[in-house]
């Protein structure tokens, strides 16, 4: 029963998509209320059935209803109740009901905090969004129903794919969902902007903080992603170039991109019609990761069940939304305009090069992940594109950029005087080089990458706390002149901080990581890295829904103990899956990673175990979040908060840091 | 105007591109070395890797070579298969662990019964390359003469055995 009012809210979804997708718009074009009015109700309403649907495969799943197919492919009564809700999420079609209800979730935010809007804005850029919605919602009808039932229904289900079962697979893919959903709004924005014919500064304002969030979200996901591959599979990555993982970086870059972009338009009315190309191609590319994924048209290891049915559908619904767009680009953008002039050297231009960087190296990206698909097309046989491919192609495209970051926020708009701007740099580019230098001398090797790294590295943090000084520093009140820099500065200071910390902690994992894959028997001990390894050898263990192999690792160092490690080898009951649980020891100067490997037969308990060191590991993750904590501090900048804080008098629904968090 | 149609182009390229992609993929592409010589390898045998086996062995014999590997998920459906086929004793079947670590593929055939009258262990997969391997799992027919009559793109089925394969086979060895 309860399957079928979730497949009826659905159903009723579509349908209320759908007179979104269309009412609204056509009352913008004939300037007609009413229709327009109807836009917020429709948004509404499909947020609630959209909700309803979630909530009943949700209750399937925790009821262990294994007479919905869905239910029984990926969950089974022994998995743990929490990983049954985020099994929900963990298949083809629930994970796109996500992707729809989250979809539903920022039509609604847009609905409500958009007061301040024109009317026929409002409609069209809630409109656009419902035709969205309409896409996947027939696309999850028609192909891919997660409330198909299993008749007669199965006694047990399969149980979920055990990489799955892990907290951070709880969060990783709301996360990711609502970055590459929330690119939707600024495209949204683009195209009602290219229908209206408006395309100004204030379009560029309305839009930025959306995207901003949107970016935060989609750091955080990817990082999420990438801090599970490190602890999850076992092998001390968190990087792997993987076609999945590419496909959410691509409209990262673009996202970046598209934020310091709008940031232009906002300020200086220029890189119009650059940005609306940069705000359609990076929803773009969240749709054509979204294809990559579900059509089984590359090889991964996130890739759900092949079916060429789903395929021709999704491309269909790709070509259709991206090729519209890029038609009424074609069509609208040249009577956008210029905008504001400005030199060849100048806030415009730095900001103008690292859009073009960043586009490259989303580019380079593309071509490096569809290399594959292109060669069988033309019928030059099967090959993969592996990491020394997008290593090579993409650090060459970070270094200008990096260096150009640095000097970005220290350039004024419209023209710089380069002898000027290049003697306030001096000490900081100094100091950094000094730095970057000596640095690695202190961990025991020097080598040129580490040094280059580091000095891109320090000379962000450099520029930063130059431009800091330059701001703060004088003989008025210091706390007012604190008080008096807007919060975006600050965000945009402390995101460029987190690429910093991001880099340094690359660097050092990528000069200075140890890995030993050793034989070890029980009392047996490793040294590496000045650390002592004893292994202890491994006790058998109960887990919920799987046997584990529990081994038992005391690291010492100058005799005495640092920690106990308890690495796991898991079998999951159901599947049959070994599974590897990294046992890790974190820390701010860097982890120390024991997994186990296999047993080595025919031997008294013994084991090839894998011991890492690396060093500087976690600064990765400390950037990203850094990066997003940048982002929300932006999007809290008072410019915004006003329109908030009139909001929130007139009609309050959902506060800012709900939305945000 | 013309450099606003652009990226509309571009994309018109890209789609006609993945359009084709979509089609190539179902797991049916005919192996280009169907009706060729197997190509010649010599490789250490998984159990014994002091011992060497080559293709050229085999001449005189129809056999399988079934291309496996432990961390392979559709090996695991395969398996019993391809254990009831060697209780039979019908053809011989070769394997080769692709791009495996030796360890991981003795305790995997432990743990599941080994249906190879010998494994060779590929683990850098040069061979695999040789023989176009793109999906683990996949079976080549070869024939007396050491040439590829047929190859299985994913697992062995009940069905494409009884259909396909075992008849194939005893065709070949009435040759």
């Amino acid at each position: 029963m309860i399957p079928e009012i979730g497949n009826f809210a659905l159903i009723v979804g579509l349908f209320l998509a759908l007179t979104l997708g269309v009412l609204p718009i056509i009352g913008a074009a004939r300037n007609n209320a009413v229709l327009m009015g109807v836009a917020r109700p429709l948004a509404a309403g499909q947020f609630v059935f959209l909700g309803v649907a979630l909530l009943c495969l949700t209750y399937a799943f925790v009821a262990n209803d294994f007479s919905v197919l869905y239910v029984a492919q990926h969950s089974n009564t022994q998995l743990p109740t929490i990983y049954r809700i985020s099994a929900v999420w963990g298949g083809h079609e629930g994970s796109l009901l996500l992707w729809a209800f989250l979809l539903s979730v920022w039509t609604l935010a847009v609905a409500l905090y958009s007061k301040h809007l024109p009317e026929e804005m409002v409609a069209r850029v809630l409109g656009v969004m419902g035709l969205i919605a309409v896409g996947f919602l027939l696309f999850m009808l028609m192909t891919s129903n997660p409330f198909d039932r299993l008749l007669p229904a199965a006694a047990d289900g399969r149980d979920l794919n055990p990489l799955l079962q892990d907290p951070g697979l709880v969060i990783h893919p709301p996360m990711l969902y609502m970055g590459y959903v929330g690119f939707s709004v600024a495209f949204a924005f683009a195209i009602a902007a290219l229908l209206g014919g408006r395309m100004d500064a204030t379009w560029a304002r309305w839009s930025r903080p959306w995207t901003t969030v949107a970016w935060v979200f989609m750091t955080m996901g990817i990082a999420l992603g990438s801090w599970w591959a490190y602890y999850e599979l076992g092998w001390g990555g968190w990087w792997f170039w993987d076609p999945v993982e590419n496909a959410s970086f691509m409209p990262w870059l673009l996202g970046t991109a598209l934020m310091h972009s709008l940031a232009v338009t906002e300020k200086r009315n220029a890189f119009k019609s650059w940005t609306v190309l940069l705000a359609i191609a990076a929803f773009s590319l969240s749709l054509l990761g979204t294809f990559l994924v579900r059509s089984g048209v590359l090889t991964s290891v996130h890739s759900f069940a092949a079916d060429p049915k789903r395929g021709i559908f999704i491309l269909t619904f790709l070509v259709i939304v991206i090729g519209v767009s890029l038609l009424l680009f074609a069509w609208r953008a040249p009577k956008i305009g210029l905008g504001g002039k400005f030199d060849p050297l100048s806030r415009e231009s730095l900001l103008l090069s690292n859009n073009v960087l960043l586009s490259v190296a989303a580019a380079s990206v593309f071509i490096g992940t569809l290399y594959p698909l292109f060669m069988d097309a033309l019928g030059q046989g099967k090959l993969s594109v592996g990491p020394p491919y997008f290593e090579a192609v993409f650090v060459p495209l970070m270094i200008p950029m990096l260096l150009l970051m640095g000097l970005g926020p220290l350039a004024r708009w419209k023209k710089v005087d380069a002898p000027e701007l290049a003697r306030r740099v001096r000490w900081a580019f100094g100091a950094a080089l000094v730095i970057a230098l000596l640095l690695p001398l202190t961990m025991g090797k020097w080598s040129v990458m580490v040094s280059v790294g580091l000095l891109l590295a320090f000379w962000i943090i450099a520029s930063v706390s130059l431009s800091l000084r330059e701001r703060l520093a004088g003989r008025d009140d210091f706390m007012q002149r604190l008080r008096g820099q807007s919060l975006s500065y600050y965000g945009m200071q402390l995101a460029h901080l987190g690429v910093a910390v991001f880099i340094i902690g690359v660097t050092m994992v990528k000069g200075y990581e140890t890995e030993r894959d050793v034989r070890m028997d029980v009392g047996d001990v490793l040294n590496t890295g000045g650390y002592e390894f004893r292994f202890n050898g491994v006790t058998e263990e109960q887990g919920p829904n799987y046997v584990a192999g529990k081994g038992h690792v005391t690291i010492s160092k100058d005799g005495k103990v640092v920690t106990e490690l308890y690495p796991e080898k898991r079998q999951y009951n159901v599947s049959g899956m070994p599974m590897t649980e990294a046992a890790i020891d974190t820390g701010l100067l860097g982890d120390l990673y024991v997994s186990l490997g296999e047993p080595i037969p025919d031997s008294n308990g013994a084991w090839a175990v894998r011991v890492y060191i690396k060093p500087f590991v976690d600064w990765i993750w400390a950037g990203c979040l850094l990066m997003s904590l940048g982002g929300v501090l932006a999007i809290s900048d008072r410019r915004y908060r006003i329109h908030n804080k009139r909001l929130a008098e007139a009609k309050t629904e959902m506060p800012l840091e709900e939305k945000t968090a | 105007m013309m450099r606003f149609i652009l990226p509309f182009v571009v994309f018109v390229v890209l789609a006609v591109f993945l359009f084709v992609g979509l089609n190539l993929n179902p797991r049916e592409v005919p192996s280009p070395l169907v009706g060729k010589s197997a190509p010649a390898f010599t490789l250490p045998q998984l159990h014994e890797p002091a011992k060497q086996f080559s293709p050229a062995d085999m001449k005189g014999q129809v056999w399988l070579l079934n291309v496996w590997a432990s961390w392979c998920v559709s090996c695991k459906e395969e398996h019993p298969v391809l254990m009831e086929l060697s209780r039979r004793n019908m053809v011989p079947i070769y394997g080769l662990d692709y791009k495996d670590k030796q360890a991981d593929a003795e305790l995997w055939l432990k743990k599941g019964g080994d249906p190879y009258v010998l494994s060779v262990a590929d683990a850098e997969g040069r061979i695999g390359i040789d023989y176009g391997v793109y999906g683990v799992p996949e079976t080549y027919v070869i024939d007396k003469q050491g040439v590829i009559q047929y190859k299985q793109i994913g697992p062995v089925t009940p069905q494409s055995l009884t259909e396909k394969i075992l008849p194939l086979v005893a065709e070949l060895q009435a040759k």
